[in-house]
């Protein structure tokens, strides 16, 4: 175990050089997790690549749960708690926010977009992703854009953002789509796959996810051009500006290191467990923008 | 709890033409209605014929009815939904197939599988209860409608049923009011009934606790509306002297 000695000796200066400064008392969640010892990440089931389950372990992985993992780091370091504990509490879309908001979950890191209603309920951390939202089809169709769509069958996930644009679209452009609410990404990607619908509207990267998943990825391909650019955020509650500042610097500090390019690569240019297949999906200009300049807005609108 | 109420948010827009969310829970809300009620039917009218056939004295019939109320009573409604939903339709010949899948208004094939999913779990139990309400009645009924020279078709439309409907309206009443709450459901298949609208309001404003406080008011208020009507129904068809009569 040549790894030993060297996270010895790393520890050690660390310990020399990173003297804790308390410059004030602490408050809310960072002083929750001081005297618990304890903190709660909170955590999705089935949004690939970000944070999913894969194994028997019941443990998340993913690209937002490395970043998780990073602010969990941050956090030992600025609190001087190596032995920081961590516990998992799984999320699902309906149940994320209110469970930030009452203190079940600390940080939750998923593929939730930041938006102008829930930064009502939560604060955002910096953006950690950047998605467009654009279209499933079977490779070589007739369905490659959403001008292709007017009258079909399309299906996306039931409360997504994809969703409204979709009813938007009926509403604004008479396009008479017929637009299938799924209750999940599976889900919708089985009636893309069982021919209910020739299309399925979502975030590219989760888009990709699916793919991956199928009986045969070739068959399939993410097209269109996108119709809105959301970012990702880690959620925190509202109005902790000190427990939001150090996730925030955690993060940033991935971006300033280069380790998010490791991050990335592992997860969206590699195999990725459970079936070890490759996305092969290259980091867009949107997320090397947001990496340069990290916010913590939503993206700004584009205007269809 | 750090939760920001806000319940105006039923008036705001949702973004999508000049639609608000209290839009989204009255269009929800019909549908609920309208695949509870068509279920009801259903329910009602197969329920009544298996809760007959299993009171038949001919072993085979009732055999029948009961091997249908122990398949669709001990298999949880949602995995039956899916079945319905996913599964029939690639059973059809091909040509039915696309037609179904492709042609027809993906909400018009999942109201279809709803409803005929609710209808036929709901029949079981409805069967359940018209065959107890038939056993309920003295012996002395169906042997004296016969004594009469009734046929067995007679007996049970002109004798049996009549009261052992009287009987098991308590019962039914429950069934009526499952058959609403159990159509929450489709929110599973894409069917935008009242818990979809629900959830997609929760989602789309933020204001998770508002949405589920007012569908919660909306079922509660639906449901109680249900009980009295239905209370009213049995006071209007009592027959005095008749209940404890066939209790007794």
């Amino acid at each position: 175990m040549r790894i030993v000695p060297q996270l010895l000796s790393a520890a050690i200066a660390a310990a020399l050089i990173s003297t804790p400064v308390f410059a004030a008392e602490l408050t809310g969640t960072l002083k929750k997790i001081k005297e618990s010892g304890t903190i709660t990440l909170g955590h999705r089931d089935s949004s690939i690549p970000f944070s999913y389950i894969a194994d028997a372990s019941g443990k998340p992985v993913g690209y937002s749960h490395d970043i998780q993992l990073a602010i969990v780091e941050g956090l030992k370091k600025q609190l001087d708690m190596p032995d920081l504990k961590v516990k998992y509490n799984l999320v699902t879309s309906q149940t994320r926010i209110p469970l930030v908001q009452n203190g079940t979950v600390d940080v939750e890191c998923g593929s939730t977009t930041n938006n102008a209603e829930r930064a009502q309920q939560v604060d955002f951390s910096v953006g950690i992703f950047e998605i467009g939202t654009r279209l499933l089809s079977k490779a070589g169709s007739e369905y490659k854009d959403f001008a292709d769509l007017k009258g079909k069958n399309v299906v996306t996930t039931a409360g997504t953002t994809s969703e409204r644009i979709l009813k938007a679209m009926n509403a604004d452009k008479q396009m008479g789509m017929n637009v299938i609410s799924a209750k999940d990404h599976g889900e919708a990607f089985q009636m893309l796959e069982s021919g209910r619908a020739v299309a399925f509207m979502m975030d590219d990267a989760l888009l990709a996810g699916e793919m991956a998943k199928a009986k045969k990825p070739t068959d399939w391909a993410v097209t269109g051009t996108p119709q809105s650019y959301e970012i990702y955020g880690c959620m925190v509650r509202k109005g902790d500006a000190d427990f939001k500042k150090a996730v925030d610097d955690a993060i940033v500090a991935t971006y300033k290191s280069g380790d998010i390019t490791k991050i990335y690569d592992k997860w969206f240019q590699s195999p990725i467990p459970p079936k070890g297949l490759n996305l092969g999906f290259p980091m867009s200009k949107e997320l090397k923008e947001l990496i340069a300049n990290p916010t913590d807005k939503p993206a700004p609108d584009v205007k269809i | 709890m750090n939760y920001n109420w806000d319940w105006s948010v039923f008036f705001k827009s949702t973004g999508i033409g000049q639609e608000t969310y209290l839009d989204w829970f009255i269009s929800g809300l019909g549908w609920t209605i309208a695949i509870a009620v068509v279920a009801w039917i259903v329910a009602l009218m197969l329920g009544s014929l298996l809760g007959v056939m299993r009171t038949l004295p001919n072993r085979f019939i009732s055999g029948i009815a009961t091997v249908y109320v122990e398949i669709f009573r001990n298999v949880p409604l949602l995995v039956q939904l899916f079945m319905w939903y996913f599964l029939v339709p690639d059973l059809l010949p091909q040509h039915l197939q696309d037609w179904y899948k492709q042609d027809l208004n993906p909400t018009t094939s999942a109201y279809l599988s709803v409803v005929v999913c609710l209808g036929l779990f709901t029949a079981a139990r409805v069967c359940e209860q018209v065959r107890t309400g038939i056993e309920a009645l003295p012996r002395g009924q169906e042997a004296a409608a016969r004594a009469m020279g009734f046929k067995l078709p007679q007996i049970y439309w002109n004798v049996l049923l009549p009261q052992a409907y009287r009987i098991i309206i308590p019962p039914l009443t429950s069934e009526f009011l499952n058959v609403f709450k159990n159509s929450s459901v489709a929110s599973l298949i894409g069917l935008m009934e009242l818990l979809a609208q629900t959830k997609q309001t929760a989602e789309f404003s933020a204001n998770l606790f508002e949405a589920f406080t007012l569908a919660t008011l909306i079922y509660f208020t639906l449901n109680m509306s249900l009980m009295l009507l239905m209370r009213l129904v049995e006071k209007k068809v009592a027959v005095p002297g008749l209940m404890s009569l066939g209790g007794k």
